[in-house]
C-alpha cells in the first residue's frame, strides 16, 4: 500500500474513528461518506467508536499473502462493534482461545510492513475484553 | 427484446500451462468455439472478455485489444470489450454478450474467459485474489479469500447442522466428476480422509476444500435464436440472464452465510425463465471453496438453509442425483482460471444439453450456471434450455 493510501486513513486505522449519519443514527465503520439508507439526505460526521465488541465469526489463517505469511497462524475475525457495525480484523489471541461471541476490545498495533525498508503499517486489532 | 442461443462451445485443457502464455489460451479457446459453431471470423459482430487481474497476473492491460487482434480480428476493427468483476467476469461477459445480441445491436457475438494465474508465485496470488474483496478494510488486516469463505464456514457451522465430514463430500464428489473429464486439472478421485488430512488453510478449510490456481480459457458464440439454424443444428436456449450485488466486504453482508446476491439472482433467473428450482435438471455453481457450494445450493432455492450437507452426503448432487452440481468437476476439480471460470460453466452446460459430456453425462434438458464475484458481491446466474 503506497505512502498516500495509508496515511489518508490514519486516524480511522489507529484511532477507530468511523462515522455516522446523523439523519437516521447509523453508525459506519469502516467509515462511509454516504449512507446507503438516506443517501444524499444523509448527514455524515465522524464518529469515535469505543473499541468494545463481539466476535460474530473467526478463522486461523495458516497460509497468508507474502506480507503477512512470517506471522502465521494468526487469528482473523469478523467482530461487531458494539454501536452496530461490524469490521474485519486480526484478534491477538491464541487460536485456541478465540470463539464465536467472544468479547473483544480494540489496541494499537503493528499490522504489516512493506518489505524491510518500507512503511510499517499500523492499525487496529482486537484482543479479549476478560 | 430477441431470444438468443448459443451456437458454440471451445474450452482448453485447464491446468498449470507453464508451456502456454495468456493469449495462446484464448487463442486456442476462441478457434474452439469458432470451429464448433460453423463460424468464420469475418461474421463476428461483437467481443466480450472476461478477466480478472491480468494487469497483475502478467502485467498486461487492454485485453480486449489483446484479443481482437491475436484473434486475427482486428483487422476487421471488431469492438472488444474486457469485462471484469473478480471471479465472475467470465459469467459476466457471457451476460454482455446476450444482452448484446438480445438488444439487437449485435448479431453473432463471442463471449470469452481467460486468465493466466501460474506466472506469478503462490503469495503474489493470494494477494491479487483478495483483492476480489476490499482492499482496504479487508485485505488490509490480513484477510486472504480462504480465510473469508473459511469465516462464512466457521459462521455457518456454529447455526446449522453441517459436520467436518460433509464438507469433505463436496470435494469428494467434484474430483469423481473431474476424473471424468478431459479438460479437468485435477483427474483424480480422492476420499474424505484426503481432504481431512491435507493441511490447514484457513480453520476449518484445509487444502483439499480450496479451488487451485489455472491457467485456462473458454469461449462460446450466441446470436440471436431465430438465426440458430444457420450455424447448428443443436442450439442451446439462453432462458435467463440475471445479475445481482451486495456489499464488496463480508462484515457487511445482512447474513454472513447467505449470499444475498446468489438469492436474488436465481430469483430474477427462475423469474425470466418462468421456471423454478425443480425444472433445472442439472446445475454448475461457484464453488471455490466447498462450503461455497453448500451455501449455494442453498441460495439458489435446491434446499432449506442448513439442509445442503446432508443432500450431498445421501449423493444427491453427485452425477446420478436428482440435482447432479458441478458434473465438470467444478472449480474445486476442474480449476478455477479466475476469469474463464464462468464461461467454462456455460461450455459446460451446452456440452451436457447436447449430450456430448462423455463420461460424465447425465440427463439433462435445462441447465443452470452461478458465477460468484469474490465472497457474493457479484453473482450471475444463467438457465439455459436445449
Amino acid at each position: 500500500m503506497s505512502v498516500s493510501r495509508f496515511w489518508r486513513k490514519i486516524p480511522q486505522r489507529y484511532n477507530l474513528v468511523g462515522t455516522q449519519c446523523t439523519t437516521c443514527g447509523r453508525h459506519f465503520f469502516p467509515p462511509r461518506s454516504l449512507c446507503p439508507d438516506c443517501r444524499r439526505s444523509g448527514k455524515i460526521v465522524d464518529h469515535q467508536f469505543t473499541g468494545e465488541g463481539t466476535i460474530v465469526t473467526y478463522t486461523v489463517i495458516r497460509s497468508a499473502s507474502d506480507q503477512f505469511e512470517h506471522t502465521t497462524p494468526y487469528v482473523l475475525a469478523v467482530v461487531e462493534l458494539d454501536e452496530g457495525p461490524r469490521l474485519t480484523t486480526q484478534v491477538a489471541c491464541s487460536p485456541e482461545e478465540a470463539k464465536i461471541g467472544m468479547r473483544v476490545k480494540s489496541v494499537f498495533r503493528r499490522i504489516a510492513a512493506d518489505g524491510e525498508s518500507g512503511t510499517i503499517h499500523y492499525g487496529t486489532k482486537f484482543v479479549p475484553a476478560e | 427484446m430477441r431470444d438468443v442461443a448459443v451456437i458454440g462451445v471451445g474450452c482448453t485443457e485447464f491446468g498449470e500451462r507453464w508451456g502456454t502464455s495468456f493469449r495462446d489460451l484464448f487463442v486456442k479457446a476462441g478457434a474452439l468455439a469458432l470451429e464448433d459453431a460453423g463460424v468464420t471470423g469475418e461474421k463476428i459482430d461483437a467481443l466480450y472478455v472476461g478477466n480478472m487481474s491480468a494487469g497483475r497476473f502478467v502485467e498486461q492491460e487492454h485485453i480486449g485489444a489483446l484479443i481482437a487482434d491475436y484473434a486475427g480480428l482486428a483487422t476487421n476493427h471488431v469492438p472488444s470489450t474486457r469485462v471484469e468483476a473478480a471471479c465472475a467476469s467470465g459469467g459476466l461477459a457471457f451476460r454482455q454478450a446476450v444482452i448484446a445480441v438480445a438488444s439487437g445491436m449485435e448479431d453473432v457475438v463471442v463471449a470469452a474467459g481467460v486468465e493466466k494465474m501460474t506466472d506469478v508465485g503462490t503469495g503474489a496470488s493470494v494477494d491479487m485474489l483478495a483483492s476480489a474483496a476490499d482492499r482496504e478494510w479487508e485485505g488490509f488486516a490480513g484477510a486472504t479469500f480462504p480465510g473469508l469463505y473459511a469465516m462464512i464456514a466457521n459462521d455457518y457451522m456454529h447455526r446449522y447442522p453441517l459436520t467436518r465430514e460433509q464438507l469433505a463430500q463436496v470435494a469428494v464428489k467434484n474430483h469423481e466428476n473431474g476424473a471424468r473429464n478431459p479438460i479437468a486439472q485435477f483427474q483424480n478421485r480422492i476420499t474424505v480422509d484426503t481432504v481431512l488430512n491435507s493441511s490447514l488453510v484457513a480453520d476449518p478449510l484445509r487444502l483439499f476444500d480450496c479451488s487451485p490456481i489455472t491457467d485456462g480459457a473458454a469461449a462460446v458464440v450466441v446470436v440471436p435464436l431465430d438465426r440458430a439454424r444457420e450455424f447448428t443444428d443443436s442450439p442451446v436456449r439462453v432462458l435467463a440472464s440475471a445479475q445481482a450485488s451486495d456489499t464488496i466486504s463480508l462484515h457487511d453482508r445482512r447474513d454472513i452465510s447467505t449470499l444475498d446476491a446468489s438469492v436474488a439472482a436465481g430469483r430474477r433467473a427462475f423469474a425470466q425463465a418462468g421456471l423454478t428450482h425443480k425444472d433445472i435438471d442439472m446445475v454448475e455453481v461457484h464453488d471455490c471453496f466447498t462450503i461455497a457450494e453448500i451455501c449455494a445450493i442453498e441460495d439458489l432455492g435446491f434446499c432449506k438453509k442448513g439442509e445442503a450437507g446432508r443432500l450431498t452426503a445421501d449423493g444427491a448432487t453427485a452425477l446420478n442425483g436428482d440435482i447432479p452440481v458441478n458434473t465438470s468437476g467444478g472449480l474445486k476439480a476442474c480449476g478455477h482460471p479466475v476469469g474463464a471460470t464462468g464461461i467454462k460453466q456455460i461450455y459446460e452446460i451446452v456440452s451436457q444439453l447436447r449430450g456430448e459430456a462423455t463420461g460424465r453425462q447425465v440427463d439433462a434438458e435445462i441447465g443452470m450456471a452461478h458465477n460468484v464475484g469474490g465472497t457474493g458481491a457479484t453473482v450471475v446466474v444463467h438457465i439455459l434450455g436445449a
